[in-house]
C-alpha cells in the first residue's frame, strides 16, 4: 500500500498537484488490525453501549442468545477503522482480506499502476523535452520528416508486448474469479430491493435477515434505532449485519426483487450486480474476522446511496452460535453435530465405485472432501 | 468532381470579391439564420447551440460539485422546492439528484461535444478542407440541426413533469417500471430527435466527403481532420439505430404492455444494457474521434511540419472505430458475464490502446523537429496530448475484468471518463475554437486572455477531476448526493477545482465576446506558412459561398 502510495502521488505531482496529494497521503493505512479485537480498543466515541466490554467471540449471556450482539443489543464486534471503509485523504485501494482481492491488489499495484506511471511519465517527458528543444527560439527551421518505418513499427508493436504482458495476469486473475465454489461453501443469497438489501441462508435452514441502513440521530422515524459509533460510519451502517464465517468458502448469489443493484464489498474485491430475474454468482473466502462495508453500486432510484452493505466476518464457531440463534441449523447439524458434510461424501464414495465405478464421481468428493476438512465448520 | 473542374481554371482564393456582400445581405434575418443551408451558418448555429448547452451542462455540474463539497444533503432539498409541487422530503430531493446527473450527462454527450464537434466545426471545415462549395444535402443539413432544437426542449421541460432519474443510461427496469410519469418519456423522445439528427448528420457528411472532394483531393490526400469526421460519421451511422431500437422498445415496454427487458414476461433487462453499449462505446469514439482530427490540424500548423505518419493516423482512427464496435461489453463486467465473455473484452479492450497509442506518438513525432510556437490552440493540443494519455491509461487499468470488479461504478470511472472527455475532447473543442476562431469570425481572439484561460483550466480540471481517482479507489459510488463522512477531503478538493474551472471559463466567455466586438481583422492565414489546409487559403470570415470554381489539389 506504501510504495503505491508514492507512485500514485508521483503522478499526481506530474500533474501539478502535488502539494495536495503529498499533504493528503500522509495517513498511511495501517497495517491490518488484530484480529477480534476488543470492543474498547475501536476508537468509537463515548456512547453507553461502549460501556460493556464483551469480547467479540464470546456470546453474550442472559439478554440475547445471538453471538453478534452485546448485552445490550448493540453489535459486539469492534470495527477497525482502516479496513473495509473508506479512510479521509488516503488515495489507495482498500486492503484486501480475500485470496483473489490479494491477487488483484498485487497486479493493481505492482503492475498496473507501475506501467501507466511509466507510460504517462514517458509521454510527459517526451512533451517537455520536443517543447524546450524545438521551440522556435531553439530550431527556427523546421524539418520536413514525416516518416520513420522503424519508429513506427516500434511505437506499434512495444506496446503490443506491454499489453500482453498485462493481458496474461489478467486472464489469470479472471479465472481465479471464476473458480467456482465447493460444495461445503457457505451460501449467502443476496436479495436487492429498493431501498434495502434482504438476505437468505439457503445452506443453514433458509432463515432471512433484512438490513436497513442506520440513520442518523434525529432523522430516525417511531421505533427506528438511530446508528451509534459502534455500528460503523454514517450511510454505511446497518441495522443487520451479514454474518459469515472466515476460512470457509462463501457462495454469493444475487438477485433483485425490482431494479437492478449492485452487491459489494471492495475489501473482498466482490461487485456483483442483482438483476430482476437472473441469479448471478461468485464465491470467496475471507481470511480475517472484521466488519467490512459496501454500497449498492447501481443506481436505483432515489435512496440509491441509502443502501449500504455491512459483513461481520467470524469463526466459524462464532458462525455456527449465530445460525443457531437466527433459528438455522448448520449443514447436517440435526443428526450429527460434529461433521455432517463429510458423511455424505462417505456415501458418495461408497456409492460410486458400486454403481458407475468411474474416476469422475470420486474425485470430484475427494475434492470436495478435501475443501471441506481444510474450510472446516467447527474450531478452524 | 464536376466536368467543369476538370478543365482546369487556375485556383483562385476569392473568385467573387463582392459574393459575400451580395448574398448574405440580401437575405432577412429569418431566412438567413432560421432556413438555412448554408454550411458554415449551420455551423455556426451548432456552435452556439453548443456554447448554450454546455452552460446549461456545467452550470449542472456546478450545482452536483455544489451539493457534494461537503457530506451531508445541503442544497438539494431548497432547488427541488423550485419545482412543481414544491418541497416534498427527502426522496423528492433525493430523486432531483438523480434528474441532475442525468440532465447533466445527456446534455454534454448529445447537446454539447456531438453538436459543437460534428455538427459545428465538421460542418463549417469539412467542405472547405476537401474544396467543396458546401454540404451534399443542404437542406437535411438544416433539418439535422433543427431537430435537435425540439430535442433539447424535451430533455429541458422533463424536470418540470417528474423529472428522469435513471442516468444517462437509462437502465431498465429503472426506466421501464422504475419510473412512472411523462417525464422518461420524454428524455427518450428526444434521445431519438437527436439520434436522428445525427444520423442524418452523418449521412450528409458521408456523401459530401466521398463525393465532392476538390479534383486531385485523393482519400489520402485529405487532411485529417475530414478523415475523423469520415469515420465519425460511420459510427454515427452504424451505433445510432442501435439506440434508437433499444429506447423505442423501452418506449413500448413503459407504455404499450411489451416486456422485452422484464423478465416477468420473458425479457431480460441485461438484453438492454447490450444494445445500450453497442452504441454505448463507439459514441465514445464519435465524440473523441473529431478531436483528434482538430488536434492533428493544430500540431501540424503551429510545429510547421506535415502530420508524421500520415497514414497510420489515418487508419489508426478507422482502426479505432473497428475495434470500438466489439468491445462494449466491458461497461458490463460485473453484470455476470461468463468468464470466457469477460476475458474476451477484456483483451479486446486492451487492443484499442495500440491504435491510441500509435496516435500519441505520431503526434509528438509531428512536432519532433518542428518549429513550435505556442499560441492558445497548440496549447490546448499539447494539454490534449498530455491529458488523453492520463485518462487512457486509467482504461487500461480499467480493461482488466478482474480490476474493473472493484472500479465499477465508482468514482474512479467517473475519473476515467471525465479525463477523456471533460480533458480530451472539451480540450480539443477549446483547441479548435481558437485555431478556428480568428477564420470563422474575421477576428483574432486576445491571446493573452487566451493563454490564461488555458492555464488556468487546465488547473482548475486537474484539480477536479484528478483527486476522484482517489474517492473511486476508496470506494465512493457514482450517482450519489451524500457519502460517507471519510471520503469529504477528496470530495472538497474536487468542488475547489470546480470553482476554478469556472472561473477559467469567464475569462472565455469576456475573450469572445470582447474579441467578436473589437477584435483585430485575422488575415486570410493568421498562422503563417504552417497551416496548408484549403479554409485559410480563404478570406477570414470565408465568402458566403466558397469555391464556386473548384480548386485543384496537386
Amino acid at each position: 500500500m506504501r510504495r503505491i502510495g508514492i507512485k500514485s502521488i508521483v503522478l499526481a505531482a506530474s500533474l501539478a498537484i502535488s502539494s495536495i496529494g503529498a499533504a493528503d497521503a500522509a495517513p498511511q493505512p495501517a497495517p491490518i488490525a488484530p484480529v477480534a479485537k476488543p470492543v474498547e480498543a475501536a476508537p468509537v466515541a463515548a456512547s453507553p453501549a461502549t460501556v460493556q466490554a464483551a469480547p467479540a467471540a464470546v456470546a453474550a449471556p442472559a439478554v440475547s442468545n445471538d453471538p453478534m450482539l452485546a448485552v445490550d443489543g448493540a453489535p459486539a464486534m469492534a470495527i477497525d477503522p482502516k479496513v473495509g471503509q473508506p479512510v479521509d485523504g488516503l488515495i489507495t485501494i482498500q486492503p484486501q482480506v480475500t485470496p483473489n482481492g490479494k491477487q488483484a491488489l498485487w497486479f493493481h499495484n505492482w503492475l498496473l499502476v507501475p506501467t501507466i506511471t511509466i507510460i504517462t511519465i514517458f509521454v510527459l517527458l517526451l512533451l517537455v523535452w520536443v517543447v524546450i528543444r524545438y521551440r522556435r527560439a531553439n530550431n527556427p527551421v523546421a524539418s520536413k520528416t514525416s516518416h520513420n518505418t522503424i519508429l513506427e513499427v516500434l511505437w506499434t508493436g512495444v506496446p503490443v508486448l506491454i499489453l500482453l504482458g498485462l493481458a496474461l495476469p489478467s486472464i489469470g486473475l479472471l479465472q481465479a474469479q471464476y473458480k467456482p465454489a465447493p460444495k461445503t461453501a457457505v451460501t449467502l443469497k443476496a436479495i436487492g430491493n429498493q431501498w434495502y438489501w434482504s438476505y437468505q441462508y439457503p445452506d443453514n435452514g433458509g432463515f432471512e435477515i433484512t438490513a436497513n441502513m442506520l440513520k442518523e440521530a434525529g432523522e430516525t422515524g417511531k421505533g427506528e434505532r438511530a446508528r451509534t459509533a459502534i455500528d460503523g460510519p454514517r450511510l454505511l451502517a446497518t441495522d443487520n449485519r451479514v454474518v459469515l464465517p472466515v476460512g470457509v468458502p462463501i457462495r454469493l448469489i444475487t438477485t433483485s426483487n425490482d431494479v437492478i443493484h449492485s452487491w459489494e464489498i471492495p475489501a473482498f474485491w466482490i461487485k456483483l450486480d442483482a438483476v430482476p430475474g437472473r441469479l448471478n454468482e461468485t464465491s470467496f473466502t475471507i481470511d480475517k474476522p472484521g466488519v467490512y462495508f459496501g454500497v449498492c453500486s447501481e443506481l436505483c432510484g432515489a435512496r440509491h446511496g441509502y443502501m449500504p452493505i455491512t459483513v461481520e466476518a467470524v469463526t466459524p464457531a462464532v458462525y455456527a452460535q449465530w445460525v443457531k440463534a437466527k433459528g438455522g441449523t448448520m449443514p447436517g447439524a440435526a443428526a450429527a453435530p460434529a461433521t455432517a458434510e463429510p458423511a455424505v461424501d462417505v456415501t458418495a464414495n461408497v456409492t460410486g465405485p458400486v454403481a458407475d465405478g468411474a474416476a469422475t464421481g470420486p474425485v470430484r468428493n475427494t475434492s470436495a472432501t478435501a475443501n471441506a476438512a481444510g474450510a472446516g465448520t467447527v474450531g478452524q | 468532381m464536376t466536368d467543369s473542374a476538370l478543365t482546369g481554371h487556375a485556383f483562385d482564393a476569392h473568385p467573387h470579391s463582392d459574393a459575400r456582400a451580395h448574398d448574405d445581405h440580401q437575405m432577412s434575418f429569418f431566412a438567413r439564420w432560421f432556413m438555412s443551408t448554408n454550411h458554415k451558418d449551420i455551423g455556426t448555429l451548432y456552435l452556439i447551440f453548443a456554447i448554450t448547452a454546455g452552460i446549461i451542462g456545467g452550470a449542472i455540474s456546478g450545482l452536483m460539485r455544489a451539493e457534494l463539497a461537503e457530506p451531508g444533503i445541503q442544497y438539494l432539498g431548497y432547488w427541488a422546492s423550485f419545482l412543481p409541487g414544491g418541497e416534498q422530503g427527502l426522496d423528492h430531493s433525493l430523486h432531483l439528484w438523480n434528474v441532475l446527473i442525468t440532465a447533466h450527462g445527456l446534455i454534454m454527450v448529445f447537446f454539447m461535444v456531438m453538436p459543437a464537434m460534428i455538427g459545428g466545426f465538421g460542418n463549417w471545415f469539412v467542405p472547405i478542407m476537401i474544396g467543396a462549395p458546401d454540404m451534399a444535402f443542404p437542406r437535411m443539413n438544416n433539418i439535422s440541426f433543427w431537430l435537435l432544437i425540439p430535442s433539447f426542449t424535451l430533455l429541458l421541460a422533463s424536470p418540470f413533469f417528474g423529472g428522469a432519474g435513471n442516468g444517462w443510461t437509462l437502465y431498465a427496469p429503472l426506466s421501464t417500471y422504475g419510473e412512472p410519469g411523462p417525464s422518461t418519456d420524454m428524455a427518450i423522445l428526444s434521445l431519438h430527435l437527436a439520434g436522428a439528427s445525427s444520423i442524418l448528420g452523418a449521412i450528409n457528411f458521408i456523401t459530401t466527403i466521398f463525393n465532392m472532394r476538390a479534383p486531385g483531393m485523393t482519400l489520402h490526400k485529405m487532411p485529417l481532420f475530414v478523415w475523423s469526421v469520415l469515420v465519425t460519421a460511420f459510427l454515427l451511422l452504424l451505433a445510432l439505430p442501435v439506440l434508437a431500437a433499444a429506447i423505442t422498445m423501452l418506449l413500448t415496454d413503459r407504455n404499450f404492455g411489451t416486456t422485452f427487458f422484464d423478465p416477468a414476461g420473458g425479457g431480460d433487462p441485461i438484453l438492454y444494457q447490450h444494445l445500450f453499449w453497442f452504441f454505448g462505446h463507439p459514441e465514445v469514439y464519435i465524440m473523441i474521434l473529431p478531436g483528434f482530427g482538430i488536434v492533428s490540424q493544430v500540431i501540424s500548423t503551429f510545429s510547421k511540419k506535415p502530420v508524421f505518419g500520415y497514414l497510420g493516423m489515418a487508419y489508426a482512427m478507422v482502426a479505432i472505430g473497428v475495434v470500438g464496435f466489439v468491445v462494449w461489453a466491458h461497461h458490463m463486467f460485473t453484470t455476470g458475464l461468463s468468464v470466457n465473455t469477460k476475458m474476451y473484452f477484456t483483451a479486446a479492450t486492451m487492443v484499442i490502446a495500440v491504435p491510441t497509442g500509435i496516435k500519441i506518438f505520431s503526434w509528438i513525432a509531428t512536432m519532433w523537429g518542428g518549429s513550435l510556437s505556442f499560441k492558445t490552440p497548440m496549447l490546448w493540443a499539447i494539454g490534449f496530448i498530455f491529458m488523453f494519455t492520463v485518462g487512457g491509461v486509467t482504461g487500461v487499468v480499467l480493461a482488466n475484468g478482474g480490476i474493473d470488479d472493484y472500479m465499477q461504478d465508482s468514482y474512479y470511472v467517473v475519473a476515467h471518463f471525465h479525463y477523456v472527455l471533460s480533458l480530451g475532447a472539451v480540450f480539443s473543442l477549446f483547441c479548435g475554437f481558437y485555431y478556428w476562431f480568428p477564420k470563422m469570425s474575421g477576428k483574432m481572439y486576445n491571446e493573452t486572455l487566451g493563454q490564461i484561460h488555458y492555464y488556468v483550466f487546465f488547473l482548475g480540471v486537474n484539480v477536479l477531476f484528478f483527486p476522484m481517482h482517489f474517492l473511486g479507489l476508496q470506494n465512493m459510488q457514482r450517482r450519489v448526493p451524500d457519502y460517507t463522512d471519510a471520503l469529504a477531503h477528496w470530495n472538497w478538493v474536487a468542488t475547489l477545482g470546480y470553482k476554478i474551472m469556472a472561473a477559467s471559463m469567464l475569462v472565455f466567455f469576456v475573450n469572445v465576446i470582447w474579441s467578436l466586438a473589437k477584435g483585430k481583422p485575422a488575415g486570410d492565414s493568421p498562422w503563417g506558412e504552417g497551416a496548408t489546409t484549403l479554409e485559410w487559403t480563404l478570406s477570414s470570415p470565408p465568402p458566403y459561398h466558397q469555391f464556386e470554381t473548384l480548386p485543384r489539389i496537386d
